[in-house]
């Protein structure tokens, strides 16, 4: 029975998403809404991703020294921990799930209010086709824009690594640098930025997906809006979970 | 011209229209009436194709069945059709300016001066001149009505469909918006279609009126004839209020 309700949902999804690439009318119109949900999104989601950054720079450069208190190892093994840590696993997925509650469930409250004050169904009414002009700006959006604010949260996490390290006497400058650099593995970044790619394409469509369908009333976008972030977060971690085995 | 025939529509096990048929006439103002829950708007959105009904056809000019037609053909049918829905359906995130001008946008190659022309020229219309830099969340419920119906005529439609356009307005509003709809009705000649319950309209402007009741059409006829004639459910319909029974006893009488 579960499964079956899984399945008649996906189906419902990918209708959608098609559904986003059937005949727009006006390119004109739907890049303007581009640009539009990119700036909302990118712009909109800058002051988060810079506060969360900062200190999980911090504290990943503070519990690393902790967790190395031995001297036989090098210090600036702990700079090349939180590098690879960083670009792996903290700026592209942590960060992502921390996006996918404030993008998800804005797409998703913003979607359903359209939906059940029948906005949506006024833009069918003129002919337009609802999927197309509001789905689609921000699945696009959102997958163009979260991996730039991976890029940013990772050298935000990286830099402030290296300035508690120097600040607190942990290490200094040159030895963070040293570490990152000898240890450093350049696949890390594009595996990194395919992350957050598939992450900013599934906490833009899984939302997009749960507000356009919402029936009812005001109590239920409430619902859409949780569910769409819990359903986010979700599906990040079983991709992310994915391409960790496929990828490396 | 709109006609409608043995149009039913169910939601799992309840039937909510059985078999509606009538006729929407060209230049008229036609209205549906009936009590909450009657289907007055199942009806409307099954007109315009929002719902997909059970059965029945919905004959636009006189050949064209928008029920079977492909999506393709309907959205072309759409760009004529103007609606007004029971709560507004403003876009919010846009201005009462942005939100008339959107269908132009949309679907004409006018210059932004030629689009401002003509949704200025709307505003006036439904006598809104100056609230162009408004958002909906600063507007009355009347003004909304009234943006709504901007909307809806701002590319010229033949057809003009009203989900209960005076809902929640006090009397006088309601039966402005009611003559603003009757006139743009004649002044442009297309074909109205207006659900409502409230009396006012029914005896202002009902030009055709459909009575529904429990999804079926239970009388047709005018604002003329709806006073006197009439079925019994019909007659429990208009005369509601003790008030008005005893005004039409004394009447008949
Ligand atoms: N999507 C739906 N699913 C199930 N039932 C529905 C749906 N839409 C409407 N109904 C039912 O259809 C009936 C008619 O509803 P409708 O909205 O057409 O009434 P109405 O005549 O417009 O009433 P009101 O004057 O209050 O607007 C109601 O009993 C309603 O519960
Ligand atoms: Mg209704």
């Amino acid at each position: 029975m579960i499964s079956y309700r899984f399945f008649s949902q996906f189906g419902q999804y990918l209708f959608l998403l098609k559904k986003c690439f059937v005949n727009p009318d006006k390119p004109s119109i739907y890049w303007r809404e581009v640009m539009r949900q990119m700036v909302e999104i990118g712009v909109g989601s800058l002051t988060i991703v810079v506060i969360f950054s900062v200190f999980l720079g911090a504290v990943l450069t503070v519990q690393t020294a902790y967790q190395f208190t031995t001297p036989l190892l090098s210090k600036s093994i702990i700079g090349s921990i939180v590098t690879n840590t960083s670009i792996i696993e903290m700026a592209p997925s942590v960060t992502c799930l921390i996006l996918a509650g404030k993008i998800g469930s804005s797409i998703a409250s913003e979607l359903g209010t359209m939906r059940i004050s029948e906005q949506i169904d006024a833009l069918e009414m003129m002919g337009v086709n609802s999927a197309a002009y509001l789905v689609l700006p921000k699945i696009l959006a959102g997958t163009i824009m979260v991996p730039l604010l991976a890029i940013v949260a990772g050298f935000l996490q990286i830099y402030m690594g290296m300035l508690v390290g120097k600040w607190s006497g942990v290490l200094t400058q040159e030895e963070f640098m040293q570490g990152s650099i000898q240890y450093f593995i350049p696949f890390t970044v594009t595996f990194g930025i395919i992350k957050a790619t598939t992450f900013g394409f599934i906490m833009s469509s899984v939302p997009a997906y749960l507000g356009y369908y919402t029936t009812g009333g005001s109590l239920e976008v409430g619902k859409s809006a949780t569910r769409a972030v819990a359903a986010s977060c979700i599906f990040i971690l079983i991709f992310d979970y994915i391409l960790a085995e496929i990828l490396i | 011209m709109i006609e409608i025939k043995d149009l039913k529509k169910s939601f799992g096990e309840k039937e909510v229209l059985r078999g509606v048929s009538g006729v929407f006439e060209r230049g008229k103002t036609s209205l549906v009436i009936g009590s909450s829950g009657s289907g007055k708007t199942v009806l409307m959105k099954c007109m315009v194709g929002l719902i997909q009904p059970t059965e029945g056809h919905v004959i636009y000019n006189r050949n064209i069945d928008f029920v079977a037609i492909e999506e393709k053909e309907r959205k072309e049918i759409r760009k004529e059709i103007g609606m007004l829905f029971q709560g507004s359906a403003l876009f919010d995130s846009m201005t009462v300016e942005q939100n008339i001008m959107f269908p132009l946008n949309m679907f004409t190659n006018m210059t932004h001066k030629e689009k401002l022309t003509q949704v200025n020229s709307c505003l006036d219309r439904v006598n809104l001149k100056g609230s162009n830099k408004l958002v909906p969340s600063e507007l009355s419920g009347g003004m909304k009505k009234r943006v709504g119906i901007a909307r809806a005529i701002v590319l010229n439609p033949k057809y003009l469909f009203c989900d209960e356009p005076n809902s929640g307005l006090d009397p006088q509003t309601s039966i402005l918006i009611d003559e603003l709809i009757y006139e743009i009705t004649q002044e442009f000649n297309i074909t109205t279609i207006v659900n409502t319950h409230d009396m006012n309209s029914v005896i202002g402007v009902g030009d055709y009126i459909m009575f529904l009741h429990k999804g079926e059409k239970n009388w047709e006829g005018n604002r003329k004839n709806v006073l006197l004639e009439g079925s019994k459910e019909l007659n429990d319909f208009i005369f509601a209020s003790k008030f008005l029974q005893e005004i039409k006893t004394k009447m008949v009488i």
